[in-house]
């Protein structure tokens, strides 16, 4: 039987960087290949290579035993290729029915034909499980609807092999199990699917083979069935994981108080507070829990000083705040390691140096009188910043924007905790990360709890 | 008094005066939001309606016929948005400098090329421009048949642009790929479709219509050109885009709003030219533009990648 795909030898290079390095595997019809591997191991890159955006140095792509064109993504749709990306390739500004119609017809035809296109829309929802409203717009979507969206973009294109990158990285657990269920729905109807992710469990959960990628090679493929998350999460890291372990430890005066805070709410679907009453102490770790949009965004932007709450005191070491400001907080001791780190920690058009002393405006050895910016002393300290914390960059001058997640968040942890601070605010510090990352950070915070340090975190 | 104010719009030729005015706006409008709805912003318009009137009105002067004039200026048009595109597609320049380095280009070169064909000429020369047609019983309407009827071939080929405009962007999978490139290009890229060869000729498209707007002041509304008859109704057009919310049905009525003013201010001056100094009058448009363009943009969905230049194989 001929593969449904077949990848050989692919090769490709950034500059000195090797994203890929001999790549070869292939996939049947009916079967999901699952590809693990780090952030950064090359998973995104070689499905970009397949879909056609980008040129391989070398190698072949062919899908049921026809060569594939290289570099033209249009080839590989007629050659029954999908793909869903990672950041969703929609117009929010139109339609589901719009959006699903790009590319299905010639653009020289002078009547764009809908009636057909909606009928097909509607029946291959139903079919595998997708449900969505063809007349709605894509910006009042939630992510959910706009990756089932996604899917049916390139079911409408006949396709036979769906890849899909890091499909689950913003879904909620619900709406990762009904993905699962479409898929396991398609590929019974005789579709292959390759799914990219790094999280264990539902690479378990769903495929029937594994490959694992590191540092751009396959370093193993396995049966689904036969492989342990144990096994393979070493063979993602390449060496054991070591969780760093928790050991009780002594606890000091509160660090933070919160009494009878109050805040508005802060829009339509996010809860403000009522009455919250809290305090947390030097050496302690407090842990936050709860549904998405149930208030912990003000709770963190309270304590650190981003919002005035209506009513109710905030305490630091015993100070009561009277100067709702993030600069009054920062100064009085306060770590803010925000949710969406991407827009809300970094800049991500500024140097990876920049943001990483982006905190220091008033630190005279970075900064001078003037409010001159020393530069010299600027990228040393980012430098050691950046050694310290293991962030892996390869060049302190390039765009932030450029480093992975797990790259950027040890970054700001860095940043953070160069300034000493005796309270942390950690938003969902490990959330999208690899495992190797979401040690280092539980490493971090741990190291920060054992110098006497206080921290909230949302988990 | 303020009866004589009010009696300016039940005169029938206040609203044939509001028609001619809206023309050019609501060519180079329509031509401006095309750009736009493919992510350009294309700052050339003034340069590009004022080559635009030079060269249709040259064409004539030469001896071809009206329509020649019309198809030649569309023609120029879309040169400068091919060059426009050059630039800002294909090189990824500030859409901002390279627009105004086209408008002055572009205004620069057509009065250079008018000179040089007509060195010694002091008072402009004159061609037979479209006439207004005589449409049998309609034109004979009273008062609808002289605001409506009574119009140059220019003018209702003008307004018949917004149901093209309509269906090229609502209707056709072209407008549908000009509007993805500028929501979100990488849907475009995603689907194989050339992002660039999209927003390129949908640039030339947007700026042949301006071109036609700067041809409609020399070949319909007035019979001469002279250096700087455009006078800022390419920046206009840019203001009314945003009040339009990129759409042409509400050009169409930024258009007519626009113009209706300017035809009244014109009438209210000889009422009040007296009291009150004429610049006022002169002002007003603008003013009322500003006020309806800061209740209106407040809720627009501007097109996501305006402005932001697309490269293939980015990491984006």
């Amino acid at each position: 039987m001929v593969p449904l795909l077949e990848v050989l030898k692919i090769r490709k290079s950034f500059g000195s960087h090797v994203a890929n390095r001999d790549i070869t595997f292939t996939v049947n019809s009916g079967e999901v290949l699952a590809i693990l591997g780090e952030n950064g191991a090359g998973k995104t890159t070689l499905m970009n290579i397949i879909f056609g955006h980008y040129l391989a140095d070398g190698g072949v792509v062919r899908c049921c035993g026809q060569e594939l064109k290289r570099g033209d993504p249009r080839a590989a749709i007629e050659a029954g290729i999908g793909m869903v990306h990672q950041h969703f390739t929609l117009a929010e500004n139109l339609t589901v029915l719009e959006n699903t119609l790009i590319g299905t017809q010639s653009l020289w035809k002078p009547m764009l034909s809908t009636a057909n296109a909606k009928q097909k829309l509607v029946t291959l929802a139903d079919q595998f499980g997708l449900d969505i409203n063809p007349d709605a717009y894509v910006h009042q979507m939630s992510v959910g609807e706009k990756q089932r969206l996604e899917i049916l973009k390139t079911l409408i294109n006949d396709c036979r092999l769906l890849i899909l990158d890091e499909p689950t990285a913003s879904l909620t657990p619900q709406e990762a199990v009904g993905l699962f269920k479409s898929i396991h729905k398609m590929v019974s109807s005789g579709l292959g699917v390759i799914i990219i992710s790094h999280k264990l469990n539902e690479i378990m959960q769903v495929s029937d083979r594994i490959i694992v990628l590191r540092a751009g090679e396959i370093v193993g493929t396995v049966n689904t069935a036969d492989a342990s998350k144990r096994q393979l999460g070493e063979m993602i890291v390449g060496q054991k994981i070591n969780r760093p372990v928790r050991r009780s430890s002594r606890m000091f005066d509160p660090k933070i108080k919160l009494e009878n805070i109050c805040t508005r709410k802060t829009n339509l679907h996010a809860a403000g507070l009522k009455n919250i009453n809290l305090a947390v102490r030097g050496g302690e770790i407090m842990g936050v829990v709860g549904v998405a949009g149930n208030g912990q965004r003000s709770l963190a932007e309270v304590m650190s000083g981003h919002i005035k709450p209506t009513s109710g005191n905030v305490i630091i070491k015993g100070v009561l705040a009277l100067k709702y400001t993030p600069m009054s907080f920062m100064e009085a001791g306060v770590a803010y390691i925000p949710e969406d780190r991407t827009n809300d920690g970094v800049v991500g058009d500024m140097s990876v140096w920049e943001n990483a002393v982006l905190t220091e405006t008033k630190n005279t050895a970075l900064v001078d009188r003037m409010t001159i910016v020393r530069t010299p002393q600027c990228r040393s300290t980012a430098e050691h910043i950046c050694i310290t914390n293991d962030v892996r960059f390869q060049s302190i001058n390039q765009p932030a924007r450029l480093l992975s997640g797990g790259n950027i968040q040890k970054l700001l942890i860095g940043r953070w905790f160069a300034r000493s601070p005796e309270i942390i605010i950690a938003c969902q510090p490990s959330r999208g990360l690899d495992e190797g990352a979401i040690g280092a950070v539980h490493q971090s915070l741990l190291a920060a709890r054992g110098r006497g340090g206080g921290c909230g975190a949302d988990f | 008094m303020i009866l004589d104010f009010l009696e300016v719009l039940v005169n029938a030729g206040f609203w044939a005066a509001t028609i001619r005015i809206a023309c050019p706006l609501l060519l180079a409008t329509l031509g401006e939001l095309i750009c736009e709805r493919a992510g350009v912003l294309n700052l050339g318009i003034e340069g590009i309606m004022s080559i635009g009137a030079m060269v249709g009105w040259t064409t004539v002067y030469m001896g071809a016929d009206l329509s020649t004039g019309v198809l030649a200026a569309a023609l120029v048009g879309a040169s400068f948005g091919l060059l426009h595109a050059g630039f800002t597609v294909y090189l990824g320049a500030s859409q901002h400098v390279t627009g105004i380095g086209i408008t002055l280009f572009a205004s620069s070169i057509g009065y250079f090329a008018f000179r040089l064909l007509l060195p010694s000429s002091t008072t402009p020369p004159k061609i037979t421009a479209f006439q207004p047609l005589d449409i049998p019983i309609l034109s004979d309407l009273p008062f609808l048949g002289e605001a409506l009827f009574e119009h140059t071939a220019f003018t209702y080929l003008a307004f018949l642009a917004v149901p093209f405009v309509l269906w090229l962007m609502n209707r056709t999978p072209f407008g549908l790929a000009v509007k993805v490139a500028g929501e979100n290009p990488m849907a475009l890229e995603a689907q194989g479709i050339d992002v660039l060869g999209v927003r390129t000729l949908a640039v030339m498209i947007g700026s042949a219509l301006m071109a036609l707007g700067g041809a409609y002041l020399t070949m319909s509304a007035f019979d001469a050109f002279y250096f700087g008859m455009v006078n800022g109704r390419g920046w206009i057009a840019v203001a009314l885009v945003i009040f339009a919310s990129w759409r042409p049905s509400k050009a169409l009525l930024g258009a007519l709003l626009f113009a209706g003013l300017d035809a009244y201010q014109v009438r209210a001056q000889q009422l009040a030219g007296a009291v009150i100094p004429y610049q006022f009058f002169l002002m007003l448009p603008y003013l009322l533009s500003i006020v309806a363009m800061v209740a209106a943009a407040k809720s627009t969905q501007y097109p996501k990648a305006l402005l932001i230049p697309f490269r293939r194989g980015e990491r984006h």
